[in-house]
C-alpha cells in the first residue's frame, strides 16, 4: 500500500483531460432564460432567468448554497418538478446525437418517459440511500430494463445488468447483493451504474459524494471521470464543495438566489473570479498547504462574523 | 462598509427566513370539531328539557309525532328523551375510558422508552402480554362474572383493553427522541430527567398522544355499543348501545320502527366520523406533507390559469 | 482555567444480533491532553471513534477502561460532582437543526442553563441570556430571544449553540464538527467566532471534524484517527506538512487542492501570474 502521493493527485488530471484540449464540440442542451417558482402562500422565485449552454462530453460544475436553486434547476432540465414548483419561463432544448432538438417542456406523458433516463439520467442527493433495502440490486438494475426496454429477453438483461457493475467497477459477483451490505462508495457506484443503463448522453449528478469520506469521494471521482471518457457523456455536476468543481470541470456555473452570478471556464473562475460573490466562495475555502496564520487573523470585520 | 462587506451583509440578511404566521385550521379539522361540540353539547343540555325517558306510556310504537319527535318505543318511552340521555351516557363512557387509557399508556410507553434499561424490559413485555390478550372475550367473561355492571367497571375494563397499542407507539417515539441532539444537550446542560421528558419530550409526543386519545375515544363507544347489544353492557345508565339492545329485543326491525334504532346508529357513525375527521387532521399536524400536497396543486393550477389567461 | 487529560479511553459496545454478540471497539487506548488556550483537533473519517470520543469526554457514554482527570482529579459521575464537571465541560453539536429543541424559543434555550448552573438568578437572566447573544453576534434583543429555531438560518441557529455551551461558563469545550452542516460562506465565520471566544476566555477545545484544511489553521494540535486508535499526532503543521503515516498520506491527497494541481500551476505559468491566495484576497478588516 504504498502509491506515491504523485500518483494519487494526477490520476485525477489524466483522466479529467477531455474537451478542453480538442476542437470546440457542438451543445447537447441550450437552456436560455429558465424561471422555476415555488406558489406557497409568499411565491418563491426559485431559478431567475437561468441561461446556459452544455456541450458534449462536457463536465459543467453547478456551485452554490443552499436555496441557490442549483438542485431547482437541475429538476427542471428533464421535468422532474413537483407542485408547488412550477415551471413559468423559458426554454430546455436537448440536441440528440441522431435525431435533431428536442424541446424538453414540451415533453408529457409517453413521449416524457421515454426521453427520461435514455437521453438525460440523473444521480439524486443521498442517492445511496436510495436503493430499495429489500430488494437485491440485480433486482434493481433489471428494472430499469423492463421499464425502458421491455424488448429485451431475461438472459440479455442480467448480462447487460452485470456489464454494467464492471463498468462502474464493481465486483459482478456483487450482484446478488442487498443495500445494506454494500458500503457507502459501493451504492454509489451502483446508482451511478443505474443511471448508466441506457447510455444517456447527459448525467446530472447532484451532490453525489457529500456523504461519503474524503478517500471514497476521490474514487468515485475517478471513475465519474474514466466513464465520462470512456462513454463521451456530458456532466452537470452540482456541489457547493467549489475546490472539487475545480479540480474537475471543463466550466463553473455559480448560482446565487436563483441567478447564476457567474460562468466560466475553471481557470477563469480561478484566476480571475469577476463576481463579489464568487470571491467570496473562493474565500471559504481555507488551503491545506497554504499560508496558515492568515486565517484567523484575516477574518472578518465584526459584522462580518454574522 | 466596503463594496464586498456590503455584498456579505446582504447574503446573510437573506438567509433569515420570515416569522411563520398562523395557518387558517383545515376543513377537516373544523368539521369534525363541528360535529363533535354538537353532539356533546346535545348530550350535555338536552336532557333537561327532555321527557322522562323511562316514563312507560300507552302509546307503544308510535312514529315520530308532535308529541313525540323521534317516536316512542315498545313501551311507549319517549324515543329523543332516551337518545339525548343515552348521548350523556355513552360520551361519559368514552371519556374515562380515552383518558384512563391515555394515562396508562404514557405511565408504560414513555418512562420505559426513557429510562430505559431493565425497566424498559419489564413494562415493555407487560404491554406486549397485554396487548395480546384477546379484548371483546375479556369483556365478555369479565362482563359475564360480575353481576353489577356500573359504568366505570365497564369503562375500566375497556380502558385496560386499549391502551396497549398506543403504549408501544409511545415507547418507540421516546426512544427516538431520546436519541436526538437537543435531548443530549439537555442533559449535558445538566436538567433532571423528570424535566427532560416533560419539558423537552413530551411536547414532541403530543401530536401522537392526541391522536391515540381520540382513537381510545372511538373505541370505547363502539365497544360499549357492542357490549351492551350482546348483553353485557353498563347496568342502570342509557347509553347508545343499551337503546340498540332494547330495540333489538323489542322487534324494533321487523315491525318497521326505525324512529327506534336508526337515531342511536347514526349518533355512533356521526360521532366515529367526527372523531376520524380530527385524527385526520392531527396526521397532517404530525406529516406535514399530507396538508400541502393538495393546496400546492391546486395553487399551480390555479397559478398555470391565471399565466394562460 | 482548566485542563482535562484523557487517558488510555476505550470504549468497547457488546452488539446483539439474535442469539449471538459481538464486540465493536469504537475506542482504542486515546490519549490526549486539552489546556487552556490551546485548540487540539481530532481529525478522522466516518467510524473513526471521533464522535464516541467527545460521548466520553460529556459522560454521554461511560468508558470501558481508562480515565478521565480534570485538572488532575478524577472526573464526578454523580449528583453534586457531575453537576460540577457539566459546570466546566461544555459541547457544540454538529448539527443546528438538531440540537435546538423545536417547540422552545431561543430565550428558553439559554435561560435553562444560565439558572442551573447559577449565573443569573430569575430577575436577572433575561439580560443575561442577552449578553451571551451579543457575545455570539446575534441580535440581543426580546424579538429574537422569542424566535422558534424554525425561524432562523443554520449559521444562526449554530450560533445560538454555541451561546448555550457558554452559558454555564465552561473552561472547556468540546466542538464537534461545528461547521460541516452549515452553508459553505458561513463556516469561516463561526469558526472565526470560535477562535475569538477560545481567546476571550481561554477555552481549552477540542476541535473534532473531518476537514483537514480548517483542522489545521484551526488549532493548535492534530490527532488523526482510524478504526478507533490515535495513528499520528503531533503540532498542526507538521501533521499536515509532513505527515509520517500512510493513512494522514492517502487523507491529505485525498482532500481537493486546486492550488497543488498541476493543471493550474501551469496555467499559472501561461498567465505570468503568481498562484491567487483566495483567503488573503479577503480583505476589508474594519
Amino acid at each position: 500500500m504504498s502509491e506515491p502521493e504523485e500518483q494519487i493527485v494526477t490520476d485525477l488530471e489524466l483522466v479529467r483531460s477531455g474537451t478542453t484540449d480538442s476542437a470546440p464540440a457542438e451543445p447537447v442542451l441550450t437552456v436560455r432564460d429558465l424561471d422555476v417558482v415555488y406558489e406557497v402562500a409568499r411565491p418563491v422565485h426559485a431559478v431567475r432567468g437561468a441561461s446556459l449552454t452544455l456541450h458534449r462530453g462536457e463536465i459543467l460544475g453547478l456551485a452554490g448554497e443552499s436555496g441557490s436553486g442549483k438542485t431547482t434547476l437541475a429538476y427542471g432540465l428533464n421535468q422532474l418538478h413537483r407542485p408547488p414548483a412550477r415551471i413559468t419561463g423559458g426554454s430546455v432544448t436537448f440536441h440528440g446525437r441522431d435525431d435533431g432538438d428536442v424541446d424538453v417542456l414540451a415533453l408529457e406523458g409517453e413521449s416524457l418517459r421515454a426521453f427520461r433516463w435514455s437521453r438525460i439520467a440523473m444521480v439524486f442527493q443521498g442517492a445511496m440511500n436510495s436503493l430499495n433495502p429489500v430488494i437485491s440490486v440485480r433486482a434493481q438494475l433489471e428494472d430499469v430494463f423492463t421499464t425502458h426496454r421491455p424488448q429485451m429477453d431475461p438472459r440479455e438483461r442480467r448480462h447487460r445488468s452485470e456489464e454494467l457493475l464492471r463498468l462502474v467497477g464493481v465486483d459482478p459477483a456483487r450482484i446478488t447483493a442487498f443495500a445494506h451490505e454494500l458500503s457507502g462508495g459501493m451504492r454509489q457506484r451502483v446508482m451511478i451504474a443505474m443511471a448508466l443503463a441506457l447510455d444517456p448522453e447527459l448525467m446530472i449528478m447532484d451532490e453525489p459524494t457529500t456523504a461519503l469520506d474524503v478517500v471514497v469521494q476521490r474514487e468515485i471521482l475517478q471513475e465519474i471521470l474514466r466513464l465520462r471518457q470512456e462513454l463521451g457523456f456530458a456532466v452537470v455536476f452540482i456541489t457547493h464543495d467549489l475546490p472539487m468543481l475545480l479540480e474537475i470541470s471543463d466550466r463553473i456555473a455559480v448560482m446565487r438566489h436563483g441567478e447564476i452570478v457567474e460562468l466560466d471556464t475553471a481557470e477563469n473562475l480561478y484566476f480571475a473570479p469577476q463576481h463579489p460573490y464568487t470571491r467570496r466562495l473562493l474565500g471559504s475555502f481555507p488551503s491545506l498547504t497554504g499560508s496558515a496564520g492568515d486565517f484567523i487573523r484575516a477574518g472578518y470585520a465584526p459584522e462580518e462574523t454574522r | 462598509m466596503s463594496v464586498l462587506t456590503e455584498k456579505s451583509a446582504q447574503i446573510d440578511e437573506a438567509e433569515k427566513e420570515a416569522p411563520t404566521r398562523r395557518k387558517r385550521p383545515a376543513a377537516t379539522l373544523v368539521i369534525g370539531l363541528g360535529i363533535v361540540i354538537v353532539i356533546t353539547l346535545f348530550g350535555l343540555v338536552a336532557p333537561f328539557f327532555t321527557q322522562d325517558p323511562l316514563a312507560v306510556s300507552n302509546d307503544g310504537m308510535q312514529g315520530p309525532s308532535a308529541a313525540h319527535l323521534l317516536g316512542t318505543t315498545q313501551t311507549g318511552q319517549d324515543v329523543l328523551a332516551q337518545l339525548a340521555h343515552a348521548t350523556r351516557g355513552s360520551l361519559m363512557v368514552g371519556v374515562i375510558v380515552a383518558v384512563l387509557a391515555l394515562f396508562l399508556s404514557a405511565f408504560f410507553g414513555i418512562l420505559g422508552g426513557y429510562l430505559g434499561g431493565w425497566l424498559d424490559e419489564v413494562f415493555s413485555l407487560f404491554t406486549n402480554v397485554v396487548l395480546i390478550l384477546p379484548g371483546l372475550p375479556l369483556m365478555i367473561v369479565i362482563g359475564s362474572y360480575v353481576e353489577q355492571r356500573g359504568l366505570l367497571l365497564i369503562a375500566f375494563v375497556l380502558a385496560i383493553t386499549s391502551w396497549a397499542a398506543s403504549a408501544r407507539v409511545l415507547r418507540s417515539q421516546t426512544l427516538s427522541i431520546r436519541t436526538r441532539d437537543y435531548v443530549h444537550a439537555a442533559r449535558i446542560a445538566g436538567e433532571r430527567p423528570w424535566r427532560i421528558i416533560s419539558v423537552e419530550i413530551l411536547p414532541n409526543l403530543l401530536p401522537v398522544m392526541s391522536s391515540g386519545f381520540v382513537f381510545a375515544l372511538i373505541t370505547a363507544i363502539l365497544g360499549e355499543a357492542g357490549l351492551s347489544f350482546i348483553g353485557l353492557g353498563v347496568v342502570g345508565t342509557q347509553t347508545w348501545g343499551s337503546m340498540l339492545f332494547y330495540a333489538q329485543n323489542g322487534q324494533a326491525l321487523t315491525l318497521g320502527g326505525w324512529w327506534w334504532f336508526v337515531p342511536p346508529g347514526f349518533m355512533i357513525a356521526a360521532l366515529g366520523a367526527g372523531l376520524s375527521l380530527i385524527n385526520f387532521s392531527i396526521d397532517a399536524i404530525i406529516n406535514p406533507r399530507l396538508r400541502n400536497a393538495p393546496a400546492n396543486a391546486r395553487r399551480v393550477r390555479k397559478a398555470e390559469k391565471e399565466a394562460a389567461a | 482555567m482548566t485542563t482535562l487529560t484523557a487517558t488510555d479511553l476505550s470504549k468497547t459496545y457488546l452488539l446483539r444480533d439474535g442469539l449471538r454478540f459481538s464486540r465493536l471497539h469504537a475506542v482504542q487506548d486515546v490519549s490526549f491532553e486539552l489546556s487552556p488556550g490551546r485548540t487540539v483537533a481530532l481529525v478522522g473519517q466516518s467510524g473513526s471513534g471521533k464522535s464516541t470520543i467527545a460521548k466520553l469526554l460529556m459522560q454521554l457514554e461511560t468508558p470501558t477502561s481508562g480515565s478521565l482527570l480534570l485538572d488532575g482529579e478524577p472526573i464526578g459521575r454523580r449528583g453534586r460532582a457531575l453537576a460540577a464537571y457539566r459546570h466546566r465541560v461544555q459541547m457544540v453539536f454538529q448539527d443546528p437543526f438538531a440540537s435546538l429543541n423545536p417547540h422552545h424559543s431561543i430565550g428558553h434555550h439559554l435561560v435553562r442553563p444560565l439558572l442551573l448552573h447559577e449565573r443569573a438568578t430569575r430577575a436577572t437572566v433575561r439580560g443575561a441570556a442577552q449578553d451571551l447573544l451579543e457575545r455570539v453576534n446575534l441580535p440581543a434583543d426580546e424579538e429574537f430571544m422569542e424566535r422558534r429555531p424554525h425561524e432562523l438560518s443554520g449559521g444562526q441557529r449554530q450560533r445560538v449553540a454555541i451561546a448555550r455551551a457558554l452559558a454555564p461558563g465552561p473552561s472547556v469545550l468540546v466542538a464537534d464538527e461545528p461547521v460541516s452542516m452549515l452553508d459553505v460562506s458561513v463556516r469561516l465565520g463561526v469558526l472565526n467566532l470560535l477562535a475569538r471566544l477560545q481567546q476571550e476566555e481561554q477555552l481549552a477545545m477540542l476541535y473534532i471534524t473531518h476537514d483537514l484544511a480548517t483542522a489545521r489553521h484551526f488549532s493548535d494540535e492534530i490527532m488523526v484517527m482510524f478504526e478507533g486508535r490515535v495513528v499520528e499526532r503531533g503540532p498542526a503543521d507538521d501533521v499536515i506538512l509532513s505527515p509520517q503515516q500512510e493513512f494522514t498520506r492517502r487523507l491529505l491527497a485525498a482532500a481537493p487542492e486546486p492550488g497543488t494541481s498541476r493543471r493550474f500551476l501551469a496555467e499559472a505559468r501561461r498567465r505570468g501570474v503568481p498562484m491567487p491566495d483566495h483567503l488573503a484576497d479577503q480583505e476589508d478588516l474594519a
